[in-house]
Order: C-alpha cells, then sequence, then structure tokens
C-alpha cells in the first residue's frame, strides 16, 4: 500500500472558490481512480491560496489483473466470422480456445489484461484531473496562450508535485512537469522546497512557513483573532466568512489588533462595520458594554521583523481613510433632509413601464394608508385617533422610505439602504415608529429574516411588496423559470409572511385591486393570487403543509383570507392525519365515482378534477350554495328509508349547520369534527344500503343522498383535490 | 554639470517614478511617454490596448496621467484627485516570473515585503467600453490597494493570443504609502522640497471648478457629436488608430457631461452604449486592419 500527494501550485487563488475547488480536486480524483478500478483509503484535500494539494492513503501499487473471456462462433464456423472475432479481441487464431457448450464445440478468447502500475494510472488521471477542473472562471497565460487550446486554470499553474510515497509520479500537463519541488511563503522562504515523501508533505511546508491545512489556519485565526482582542480588553465580533476568506487570503495567518481614531464612532456601527468587514477584511471589536469599539483586527501572512507594526499603522491608514469617506457622507447626507432627498427620485426610473421612484413611493405612501384606514394593518390602540395617526405615519415613512438611495452613503454602500434612512430620519427628529418603518421596510428580505411586527413598518413593507408584485405583472414581467429578474417570488413571499405573521385579516383580490397602478391593464387579478398561492404552497411546504390539502382548501375558500385559509389548511391536514380522515376521503371517494358513473349531474360536477386548472377559477357561485341549501332541506322521503340511509341523513342533518357553524366562527377543527360525524354513517350507508335500487325512486334518492354527503364535504374542503 | 544622483524613491515622488522607470528598461521594457490625450485610465493608452491584440510580443512601461472629474475635491481631501497618474506595465506573452518581476519592483521602491504585508486579493478587470476583460488581483500593501494586476483574456471582443500581463501602479498611493504621508499635497515631488501641492494644488481646484460648475455643457454635448462623427468618418476610412483616438475623445467629454450632472440616469446608459460602440468598432477595426500583417509574421496565429 502506498500514499499518494499531489500539489496544483498557482499563482494566488481567489479565496471564494477554494472551498468548491477542495471539493473538485476530491470528486475528479475518486471518479479516476474508480474507472481505473482503483479504491483509495483515505482522502485529505487542502487548500492556501498558493496551492491546492490531495493526499490519498493505502493506493495499492498495481491494479489487479483481469483476466476477460469472450464467447465466439462455433467450430466450423466460416473464416470471416472467426477471424472477425479473433480482431475485435484482439487475439490470433492460434490463441483461440474450444470449448464445450451445450454439446458444441464453441471458440473463446481468453484476453488476460494485466495489473496496471498505479503510477502509472496516476500519471495518466494527473492531467486528465487538471484538464477537467471546473473553475467558476479560468484564464490562460504566457506564452502558450498563442493559441486558445493552452491550457485553462484559475490563474497561471506554476508547479505540480506528484509523489506516490517517495516516488515521484511521472507526468506533464500544460508545459508544467511534475516533480517534488515546490514553494515555500512567498516571502519568509527562498528558492525550490524539496518533499522527501508524502509522509513529510505538511511538516516541509510547516518549516517553510506555510500551513498547508486551511482548517488549521482557519482555527488560528479563530482564537488568535479573538486573543488579541481579549488582550486588548474587548470581544472580537465573531464572524464565520471573514474567518474562512482571511485563511484563504494567507499561508502564515498573524491576526494584529489595531485602533483607529475614536471620533469616527460617530458614524452608524453598522457603516463602519461594512466598512471594515467587506473593503479590508477585518474583524471588528466591541467594548464591554457591547458597543462598537475603535479597534479592527486585520490578518497579516507574514510574521513580521518588526512584530507587525508597520502593518498595523499602514491598514489604521486605510482604514482612517476609508471612514472618513463615510464620516463625510454621513455628514453631507443630514445636510439635507430626507424629504428633500426625496425629490431626487423622480430622476431614478424604476421601471420603464413604471416610472420614478418617485412615482412609486407615491403609490406605496397612499397604499399603506389605505392599509392603515381600511384597519388592515391595525393600530397598537383601537382609538379612532391611534388609526388617523398609524395611516399618516404610515403614508410619511412611505414617502421617505427610498430617499437614501440618493444619499452618498447609499451610493457607496447599497447594502445599507434602509438602516441608513432609519438613521436619518431618527436623526432629524422624525418620529421613532416612522424612522424604524423607514429602516425596516425591505423586511423579511430571505428566507430567515424577521418579519416587522410594527404596524407603520408592516403598513409599509407590504405596501412596497404589493406596489411592486402588481406592478411588474400589470405590464407582463412575471418570473418564468428560473428568471426572476425582478425578484417577484422574494416579493411574494414577503407579501405572505407579513400577512401571516402579523394575521392581517384581508382579501388578497382587495389587497391585489387597490395595488393595481392605474393605467395599466387591469386583468391580472387572477394571475396575481394564483401566483401568491403557488409562492403559500412554497412557503407552507417547510411547515410541512402539503400543496394537495391547499389545493382543497382554495377551492371552497374564496375570500383570498390568507390566513384563515391557512388555519383551515392545518385543520385539514390534522383531520387527513386520523383514522376519520382517512376513511372519510375514502367514503367520499367511493360516493364521488357512484355519482360519476351514475352520470349524476349537479353542480358540484363542476368542480374540476383533473389538478390542472388553475385553482382560483372556482370563484363562489350562489348557485352552487343554492342547490346545496335547497338538498339540505329536502328531508322528506317517499318511502321508508332503511336504518342506515336514515342514519346518514340524521348524521347529515346534524352535521351540516354544525360545520358550517364553525366554519363561519373559523373553528376548523370543529368543522372536521363535524366531517368525522359523518364518517361512521356512511360506511354503514355502503355496507348495507344497495344504491342501485331497481326502484328508480329509491335510486335516485340515494344517488341524491350521496351527492348531499358529498357537497357537505365539500363545504368543508374540497376532498377531490386530496391525493392518497 | 552635475553627477546624475542615486534614486531616492523613499523621499521624491519623481524618484519613484525613474527608479520604476529604470527597473522596467532593464528588465527588457520600452519606456513610452504618455499618450497626449485626456484619458479615465492607463489602459486606454494605445500601448496598452491596441497592443494587447495581436501576436507580436510587446513589453512596455510608460506614465499616463489620469482625468476622472467626477474624482474632484477642489483640492480639499487628502486622497481624491480629477487628475493623477498611473504606472503602467504591458508584458505580453505574460512572462512566468511576471508576479516576481513585480514584487521585486517594489523592493526598488523601497518597499520591505518580510515588514510590509503584501497580498494579492482576487480582482477581475472588465471594460465593457473597450470590450474587454481580464483576471488578476488587486495587490494590497498593508491593506491599501497600490496596484491593479490583470492578465488580458479579451479586447476589443477579441481573444488575446497570446496573454499579456498588465500591471498598473497608483502613483500617488504608492508614494504617500512610501514617504509616509496623510495627505497626497505634502508629497515631496523632487526631493528637494517642492510639495505636489505645489506642482498640482491650484490645477486641482480649478480643475475641480471647472469641472464641475464651468464647462460649457452646449459645446461638451457638441463635441462629444463631433467625436463620434469624426470616429465614424476614420473608420470608413479605414485609419482604426484615429477612430481610436476619437473614441477616447467621447468617452472623456461624457465623462465631463457626468460630473456637470446633465446626463439624466435614463441618457446615461445611452451615452454609455455610444462610447462603447465607438471604442470597440475602433479595436475590431485595427485587429481586423493588422490580422493580415500579424498572420504573416505568425502563421498559426489567427484573429
Amino acid at each position: 500500500m502506498s500514499d499518494f500527494l499531489l500539489e496544483l501550485r498557482s499563482e494566488e487563488i481567489p479565496a471564494r472558490m477554494q472551498a468548491g475547488a477542495r471539493a473538485d480536486l476530491e470528486r475528479l480524483f475518486r471518479a479516476e481512480m474508480a474507472a481505473a478500478g482503483v479504491s483509495p483509503g483515505a482522502i485529505r484535500v487542502w487548500s492556501t491560496p498558493r496551492r491546492l494539494a490531495l493526499i490519498a492513503c493505502d493506493l495499492p501499487l498495481a491494479t489487479e489483473a483481469v483476466s476477460e473471456e469472450a464467447k465466439g462462433p462455433p467450430e466450423g464456423a466460416p473464416d470471416q466470422a472467426i477471424d472477425g472475432f479473433c480482431r475485435k479481441n484482439g487475439v490470433t487464431r492460434d490463441q483461440l480456445e474450444l470449448r464445450d457448450v451445450k454439446g458444441r464445440n464453441t471458440y473463446f478468447a481468453v484476453i488476460e489484461k494485466p495489473g496496471r502500475a498505479v503510477a502509472d494510472v496516476l500519471a495518466e488521471a494527473i492531467p486528465a484531473i487538471v484538464r477537467a477542473f471546473p473553475w467558476p472562471k479560468s484564464m490562460r497565460w504566457g506564452a502558450a496562450s498563442l493559441s486558445t487550446e493552452s491550457l485553462r486554470w484559475v490563474r497561471p499553474l506554476s508547479g505540480v508535485v506528484a509523489l506516490l510515497d517517495s516516488d515521484v509520479v511521472e507526468c506533464e500537463v500544460g508545459g508544467v512537469a511534475s516533480g517534488r519541488l515546490t514553494r515555500g511563503h512567498r516571502f519568509h522562504s527562498s528558492g525550490d522546497i524539496v518533499i522527501a515523501g508524502v509522509a513529510d508533505y505538511a511538516a516541509t511546508l510547516r518549516e517553510a512557513h506555510v500551513i498547508v491545512d486551511h482548517e488549521e489556519r482557519q482555527n488560528l485565526i479563530r482564537e488568535q483573532a479573538a486573543k488579541v482582542a481579549s488582550d486588548a480588553g474587548l470581544t472580537l465580533v465573531a464572524d464565520e466568512g471573514l474567518v474562512i476568506e482571511n485563511a484563504g487570503l494567507t499561508e502564515w495567518p498573524q491576526p494584529l489588533l489595531g485602533r483607529f481614531d475614536e471620533a469616527f464612532l460617530d458614524v452608524p456601527p453598522e457603516v463602519i462595520q461594512l466598512s471594515a468587514r467587506t473593503n479590508q477584511k477585518y474583524f471588528v471589536c466591541e467594548d464591554s458594554a457591547g458597543k462598537l469599539a475603535n479597534a479592527f483586527v486585520c490578518t497579516a501572512n507574514i510574521a513580521s521583523s518588526d512584530g507587525g507594526a508597520a502593518i498595523v499603522d499602514g491598514n489604521r491608514k486605510v482604514l482612517a481613510a476609508r471612514l472618513s469617506d463615510a464620516r463625510f457622507f454621513w455628514e453631507q447626507d443630514r445636510k439635507t433632509s430626507l424629504e428633500d432627498h426625496a425629490k431626487k427620485l423622480e430622476r431614478i426610473t424604476f421601471h420603464e413601464k413604471l416610472g420614478t421612484v418617485a412615482d412609486k413611493v407615491e403609490r406605496v405612501a397612499k397604499l399603506a394608508r389605505w392599509l392603515a384606514t381600511e384597519g388592515i394593518v391595525k393600530a397598537e390602540e383601537s382609538t379612532p385617533q391611534a388609526k388617523v395617526q398609524l395611516g399618516n405615519w404610515a403614508f410619511d415613512a412611505a414617502m421617505q422610505c427610498k430617499a437614501d438611495l440618493v444619499t452618498e452613503m447609499v451610493g457607496e454602500f447599497p447594502e445599507l439602504q434602509g438602516l441608513m434612512g432609519g438613521y436619518y430620519a431618527r436623526a432629524e427628529g422624525l418620529p421613532d415608529a416612522v424612522a424604524d418603518a423607514i429602516r425596516d421596510h425591505y423586511k423579511p428580505v430571505g428566507q430567515g429574516d424577521d418579519v416587522p411586527t410594527a404596524p407603520v413598518t408592516v403598513a409599509v413593507s407590504l405596501a412596497d411588496k404589493l406596489d411592486t408584485l402588481v406592478g411588474f405583472f400589470q405590464i407582463d414581467e412575471k418570473p418564468t423559470g428560473s428568471k426572476d429578474p425582478f425578484a417577484l417570488r422574494r416579493a411574494a413571499l414577503g407579501i405572505l409572511r407579513l400577512i401571516l405573521d402579523n394575521r392581517l385579516r384581508v382579501s388578497m383580490f382587495d389587497l391585489i385591486a387597490n395595488a393595481a397602478h392605474s393605467g395599466k391593464s387591469d386583468d391580472k387579478g387572477q394571475d396575481i393570487a394564483s401566483f401568491l398561492i403557488e409562492r403559500l404552497k412554497v412557503q407552507q411546504r417547510d411547515a410541512n403543509i402539503r400543496h394537495d390539502m391547499i389545493d382543497a382548501v382554495i377551492t371552497v375558500e374564496q375570500r383570498g383570507d390568507t390566513v384563515r385559509m391557512v388555519n383551515r389548511t392545518a385543520a385539514l391536514q390534522s383531520f387527513m392525519e386520523t383514522e376519520d380522515g382517512t376513511n372519510l376521503l375514502a367514503g367520499y371517494k367511493r360516493a364521488a365515482n357512484i355519482l360519476r358513473k351514475e352520470g349524476w349531474e349537479d353542480t358540484a360536477e363542476r368542480v374540476a378534477r383533473t389538478g390542472d386548472e388553475d385553482p382560483m377559477e372556482n370563484v363562489d357561485d350562489p348557485q352552487m350554495r343554492a342547490i346545496y341549501a335547497q338538498r339540505g332541506a329536502s328531508g322528506g322521503l317517499s318511502y321508508t328509508p332503511e336504518a342506515a340511509e336514515k342514519a346518514l341523513i340524521d348524521a347529515l342533518d346534524a352535521a351540516e349547520p354544525q360545520a358550517a357553524t364553525a366554519i363561519e366562527a373559523e373553528d376548523f377543527a370543529a368543522a372536521m369534527a363535524a366531517l368525522a360525524s359523518l364518517r361512521a354513517p356512511i360506511d354503514r350507508f355502503f355496507e348495507e344500503v344497495t344504491v342501485n335500487a331497481d326502484e328508480e325512486i329509491k335510486r335516485t334518492t340515494r344517488l341524491g343522498l350521496l351527492a348531499r354527503f358529498r357537497a357537505a364535504v365539500h363545504n368543508v374542503a374540497d376532498f377531490s383535490r386530496i391525493e392518497g | 554639470m552635475t553627477a546624475v544622483a542615486q534614486r531616492d524613491p523613499k523621499n521624491s515622488f519623481q524618484d519613484m517614478i525613474l527608479a520604476l522607470h529604470d527597473f522596467w528598461s532593464a528588465n527588457g521594457c520600452l519606456i513610452l511617454q504618455p499618450y497626449d490625450m485626456r484619458m479615465g485610465a492607463g489602459t486606454f493608452h494605445t500601448a496598452t490596448t491596441l497592443r494587447a491584440l495581436g501576436p507580436e510580443p510587446w513589453n512596455a512601461a510608460f506614465v499616463q496621467p489620469c482625468r476622472r472629474p467626477t474624482d474632484g475635491r477642489y483640492g480639499e481631501n487628502p486622497n481624491r484627485l480629477q487628475h493623477y497618474y498611473q504606472y503602467q506595465v504591458i508584458l505580453k506573452p505574460s512572462p512566468e516570473n511576471i508576479q516576481q518581476l513585480y514584487l521585486d519592483s517594489l523592493g526598488v521602491i523601497g518597499i520591505d515585503a518580510l515588514k510590509h504585508d503584501i497580498r494579492f486579493v482576487e480582482d477581475d478587470w472588465e471594460s465593457p467600453t473597450l470590450g474587454a476583460w481580464g483576471l488578476g488581483w488587486e495587490v494590497w500593501c498593508d491593506g491599501m490597494e497600490v496596484t491593479q494586476f490583470t492578465y488580458f483574456q479579451q479586447m476589443g471582443g477579441f481573444d488575446c493570443k497570446p496573454v499579456a500581463g498588465e500591471l498598473t501602479y497608483g502613483l500617488e498611493r504608492l508614494a504617500m504609502y512610501i514617504q509616509g504621508v496623510d495627505n497626497v499635497y505634502d508629497l515631496n515631488f523632487d526631493g528637494r522640497g517642492v510639495s505636489y501641492g505645489d506642482v498640482f494644488l491650484e490645477n486641482e481646484k480649478q480643475m475641480s471648478k471647472w469641472n464641475f460648475e464651468v464647462a460649457d455643457t452646449d459645446a461638451l454635448f457638441d463635441l462629444f457629436n463631433k467625436a463620434e462623427a469624426e470616429c465614424r468618418n476614420c473608420l470608413n476610412n479605414n485609419v482604426p488608430i484615429a477612430a481610436y483616438e476619437q473614441a477616447i475623445e467621447a468617452s472623456h467629454v461624457f465623462n465631463l457631461l457626468q460630473a456637470r450632472g446633465v446626463i439624466s440616469v435614463q441618457e446615461r446608459a445611452s451615452y454609455m452604449g455610444r462610447v462603447r460602440d465607438l471604442a470597440r468598432s475602433s479595436c475590431e477595426k485595427y485587429a481586423e486592419h493588422m490580422a493580415p500583417k500579424w498572420q504573416a509574421k505568425f502563421p498559426e496565429w489567427s484573429l
């Protein structure tokens, strides 16, 4: 058994690509070995900015010899056939063996494939791996790039170390020959480093000031950064992304703490942190009170001769220049009120067919006020004054919510949109509720993001997203496939989460109608509602709510009240998980099948069954209700019903009003319980009563009864939508 | 006659430049002079753009004054200028030891790599205007970006065959770093006490005012249109280098119009498209014009 080392050395590999490259290297190596029939033991993959390394343990020295047999034509077959068989298998005629197959002498070719030296397998595998490497971006370089066929790598490939134990695996790729020579740290080491054997690799590099194991560098940065902070009496603000990035930028990481001018702390802490993090890849620190401290931790790549003093000083200056820019923006921006900043939004196009950002803001403000005055978003107190104030604040906040887009700070740091608006609003003395709404109105942004709960914020956030969603649908810019350039799926999800988390009782049709942009096509309501429902299904899937349950509820829940819909779906799904539920579904399907077979026609037949239709096309049909109501009322029968028949009628008489009342009161669990009371009677009915009776009157009546049962179930949920 | 003194890059801006000239000259580069036109970056110099095309080896180094009208701060900001210098090195094909050469050049101007933290941080370069892109890094010295390092992959929409390596040093930044100065105007220009401010402060004040407040916008719009028309004229008459100059002119006039704040957000994209069209057409025409000569010398090569 042998161990194998492959080091692919190059100019600096982008930090963000290293994790993917490690995975790709291992995957490609395993694939090459599998194809050659070699099964390696443990595999380790390491990366630094200047090298990718793989160590595979316990490789055999040779692949196993394989003997393959091929059955050919029988003895006496035409020469042509026999020669063809020989050619195909690469043997001569005298090498063929004759064997008895079912009493006939038949030619066999036995091909002995000797084992191959694993070194040879590796020598072929290395160039193949390098050529197949899927870098996110790769390049050509040097004299060879006179042709576009030259090797591509993430940055110029400068060396390949390939050792099987202590022997070089000879190969060549892109003009680079393999060997045992590599380089150490760019500044702490000079000239070639000799790797004696696989086992010496990491230690030899360490002597040359390279920690080749990225995890070791990450640990070192994590611990040392925390330590230099605590040595200064501070706490490091942990940032795993920065740990990994800095480990990807260094071979000999040295976290160093520096201080910046305390005066910069006037600038909002998020700005300082962002500036330090994204531009400079520095950690920041907090004092014992949890406030941002005037300190940063940079990660150098050298153990410098002066203990890092010059490095810290240089980094301090760079940060100071960045922070003085930020402070300049912070001061400059506040010289103009948000209201005046907002005027400049007239110059920014939101979308060529949807006007400027100023136009958008105006629509959002009106919509936000409407949400408040309609009581859809409720004020914290239930007085008329509170409602009016909520409306005004929502309007004001919305009018100014995008103003920070034209500030210098957000121009420099687009990630700070909203947040800066909030700071500027507070600085000019706007009410906290307004400032909070400006700050948070983009929320919820991602899946895990907090959903606003403050009424003003909810109104502005909801209005903003509705305006976007509805507007883009009105100009036919809806998402298709993987394309969603205006992030409408995210907007829809935001809308749903705002509604559900805040239990906003409103019909989505009302929301859509009120968010409609005037002068644009107004026939998209159904499309938008369907889109929201699709998003709802996706969102509820995470809560383990089945999409067919949602479909079953949507057909009967036609007010478009999402909160009601979700509650009803949850109740339905938990009912369907009970034995009563499953049996009732079976009874329902049986009844529905009989009715269909008998060609029983009533309005309920219109309920679609293929599952492909638009779930919202079943608009509330008053006729249908009338028919159900009439059915329910026709109690008098012209013959004496059988006991089971009577029992079902009685059960329906009791269950129908119970379910109706419960649904009205939104007690969906009670509605399900009412349905559950039908399970035993319907089972018994099927057991004891012949629907297809000889007497026409009985047959019709019984079919009618089944239809009534089906309708009663339908009033709670459309069971035909439920799968299984 | 005074004997030529040793270079003193640590105390003199001009000596830093001269030291770089010495270094790159010794390493096989032509030392060129600045292009005599207003441009936003050294990359626009024909020694970079046009020479990056084609198969012929090309090694050159030069200082290029850069004009960024919107970066003007009336001489009040210690780091920002509307006129500053870039030092450009273009090496085609990119030599195997290009990184080491670059690091050696930092040594020559007095940066000790065991005292200062030098890093190659991913930063790919793209200029839609030139139909060009490349991969490379920004080079950090103690966290400060001092050089843009790019392997050109495409120029004017053509694959670079072979690839050129381009180094762009920000001279003022580097000098501020080396001299330990926090304000660009405090740089020692000649090592004998003339400051950068003595040379350029008044210039920055007046030019900032002109860029932002004075420049006659009607005349600028007119200039833009004329440059565009002349570029087309040159293209039609198969003088692509002249066409390219007009594209550079249009690009700078557009930057001035931007500084004057008279181009709306909507119009901006359309102006940029026009400049891009001119620059790309010029590069394309140049490549097509030169291709037969290149092919004659390099039979294996094709555009």
